[in-house]
């Protein structure tokens, strides 16, 4: 199996206070990695940096095998694409305008607008169900349809590696599955590595081959969802007791977290 | 958004070239000293040395084309201010531009004896610079690089320490304050083509990097990890955009003086025609700072004739209304008509 993604000894910090610590992390090409962790253990950042978007305070981040500060900034666009956690568009700005800048890596100069990029770009747009609203503007959208629009241009990159913080924040469950459904069949088909920060432990034990749990600095545990995810982790982890179950259909673990409510057995 | 496809955003480019040709032709012919348009035509045709045609030429016409220059200069930097801050009061004056402009023009007025228009130019934007380079050391340090919050408030700092600075020579010297009340009142009036000629390169580098450049100004309009994430050279294309602030406001600061509004009203009212492509926002505004400008300049002749107003005082009666107006409509380019 090839590393698509190493870190090494990475340390990363905003100002002084340091929010990850000597991490090693290994993403293994063509599969889906989910990141899981409480709020705040630095799972943006991490995502962040192996996007070249943070500079480390120290180690480096390789991407296929290659130390990212030292490549062409543009080069990794092509290879590597990233949904952030947070984006604002300018008002104004149309769905398909915003799924076009997605091709940015691939223009030039010279070369200004192919038929590959219109290709690229309208593929995009039908694979996130967004025909229909193409040459609406962004910020009249709803929140799970500007998702989409968001996730229609991190595809429009045509990239290998795609990463997403938390790309089913504001979609109903209908369009969190058409999501992960859509980023899986990508994995699938295309062979696409796929790292993403997911909070529903359930729908990452499902979707994920890995899964990688951070807390206090540190990866606490890393691997199988089926090896990984034990109660004994999910209370070290979140500080929640819990019980995992299998997945009546999938047979993935599922988290029962303990607590108030209704019992009516 | 009023011009909504390609085709009726070429419609309004075209009506601007015109509209702006237009407005240059009007300048030329009227004013104070009573002129036709013939005779107009003719002083360009065969100049014979009267007073009309020595008025055309060498009064009305200079003004006429600082006006254009230095409208189109402002409204571009006030565009490209606003994507580059965020803040969509953003203008020249945020980064500390016209402070520091004004400041070096004040300076080397007062204690080296400056009195050539021309060294104007040069010490205008000199002084830009310096403003700029400061607000740039300042906000740059730090893991996050220049953040619109940093630039905005280094620029705020550097625009009231210099002109405190400006304030403090003028206080302590009567003789600079005399020297230089014409041109801090703005104004595009009673300047020599020479002047223009010489800031004209600075400024022209600047429109063409504008539009070059516009493109990956849109990217970074979409959001700093976003573009980066793109591939787009954040850092350099801020620097880029700085340097096309720098020559054009103080290119425009160096000729005319302070004129406000146009830098900060412009941009919103051509935004609110042609949307937010920089590709097209960026000589839309340009061609509507040009046209506004130099209609504030002919009506300044006419409101107190025969005495005239400075431009800047025009600017901020037309402006402040217009200003307001698109405050209440929320500051968009998208409203729906
Ligand atoms: N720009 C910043 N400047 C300073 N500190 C920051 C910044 N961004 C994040 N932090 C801090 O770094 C730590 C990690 O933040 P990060 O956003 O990576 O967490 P996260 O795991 O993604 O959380 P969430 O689940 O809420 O998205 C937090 O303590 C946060 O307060
Ligand atoms: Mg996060």
């Amino acid at each position: 199996m090839v590393n698509s993604i190493e870190t090494k000894q990475l340390t990363l910090s905003y100002g002084d206070s340091i929010v990850l610590k000597e991490l090693d992390v290994e993403i293994t090409e063509g599969e889906i990695t989910v990141f899981i962790g409480g709020n705040g253990c630095g799972k943006s950042t991490l995502l962040r940096s192996i996007a070249r978007l943070l500079k480390p305070m120290s180690g480096a981040v390789l991407l296929e095998g290659k130390e990212i500060a030292k490549q062409s900034t543009k080069d990794i666009a092509k290879k590597m694409a990233i949904l952030p956690q947070s984006h604002s568009v300018p008002e104004g700005l149309t769905v398909l305008q915003l799924v076009k800048q997605g091709r940015f890596p691939y223009q030039n100069w010279l070369k200004q607008w192919t038929r590959e990029d219109e290709e690229e770009v309208l593929q995009a747009i039908r694979v996130t169900g967004l025909e229909s609203l193409k040459d609406r503007s962004v910020d009249s959208l709803s929140g799970g349809q500007r998702q989409r629009a968001w996730i229609a241009m991190t595809l429009a990159q045509d990239t290998s590696i795609i990463l997403l913080d938390e790309p089913t924040t504001y979609l109903d469950l209908t369009h969190q599955i058409e999501i992960l459904d859509l980023l899986y069949q990508l994995n699938q088909t295309e062979k696409r590595t796929i790292l993403m920060v997911l909070h529903d432990i359930n729908l990452a034990s499902r979707y994920a081959h890995s899964i990688i749990a951070i807390k206090n600095q540190k990866v606490y545990g890393k691997g199988k969802p089926e090896e990984v995810i034990t109660s004994d982790l999910v209370k070290k982890v979140f500080d929640l007791d819990c019980d995992i179950v299998g997945d009546p259909i999938f047979g993935t673990p599922m988290v029962i977290p303990h607590g108030k409510g209704r019992r009516i057995k | 958004m009023i011009l909504i496809n390609r085709r009726q955003k070429w419609l309004g480019l075209i009506a601007g070239v015109l509209l702006t040709a237009a407005a240059i032709c009007m300048s030329i012919v009227y004013g104070y000293t009573n002129t036709t348009w013939s005779m107009a035509i003719d002083s360009f045709i065969h100049f014979n040395g009267s007073n009309e045609h020595i008025v055309l030429q060498t009064v009305r016409l200079p003004r006429a084309l600082i006006a254009a220059t230095v409208g189109a200069s402002l409204a571009i930097a006030g565009v490209i201010m606003q994507t580059l801050t965020k803040n969509p009061l953003a203008s020249p004056d945020i980064l500390g531009i016209n402070a520091g402009a004004g400041f070096a023009i004040v300076l080397c007025v007062t204690f080296f004896g400056m009195s050539d228009l021309q060294h104007f130019s040069v010490v205008s934007i000199a002084g830009a610079a310096i403003s700029a380079f400061f607000v740039y050391v300042i906000s740059v340090n730090g893991r996050d690089g220049l953040t619109p919050m940093k630039i905005t408030l280094a620029g705020a700092a550097m625009a009231a320490l210099f002109s405190s600075l400006t304030q403090g020579i003028l206080v302590t010297n009567e003789a600079a304050f005399e020297q230089v009340l014409f041109w801090l009142a703005g104004s595009v009036a009673g300047r020599k083509m020479e002047i223009l000629t010489s800031v004209l390169p600075y400024i022209t580098i600047g429109i063409i990097l504008s539009i070059l450049f516009a493109s990956k100004m849109n990217i970074l309009a979409s959001g700093e990890d976003v573009a980066k994430g793109l591939g787009l050279k954040t850092g350099r294309l801020k620097m880029i955009m700085g340097l096309i602030v720098i020559s054009l406001a103080g290119g425009s600061v160096a000729i005319a003086g302070p004129i406000g509004f146009i830098g900060i009203v412009i941009p919103h009212i051509a935004r609110y025609c042609i949307g937010n492509d920089h590709r097209w926002l960026i000589p839309f505004s340009g061609l509507l700072g040009s046209i506004v400008l130099i209609a504030a300049d002919i009506l300044s002749r006419y409101i107190l004739m025969p005495r005239e107003i400075p431009v800047g005082v025009m600017t901020a009666i037309i402006g402040t209304p217009l200003f307001i107006y698109i405050a209440r409509k929320g500051f968009s380019g998208n409203e729906k008509i």
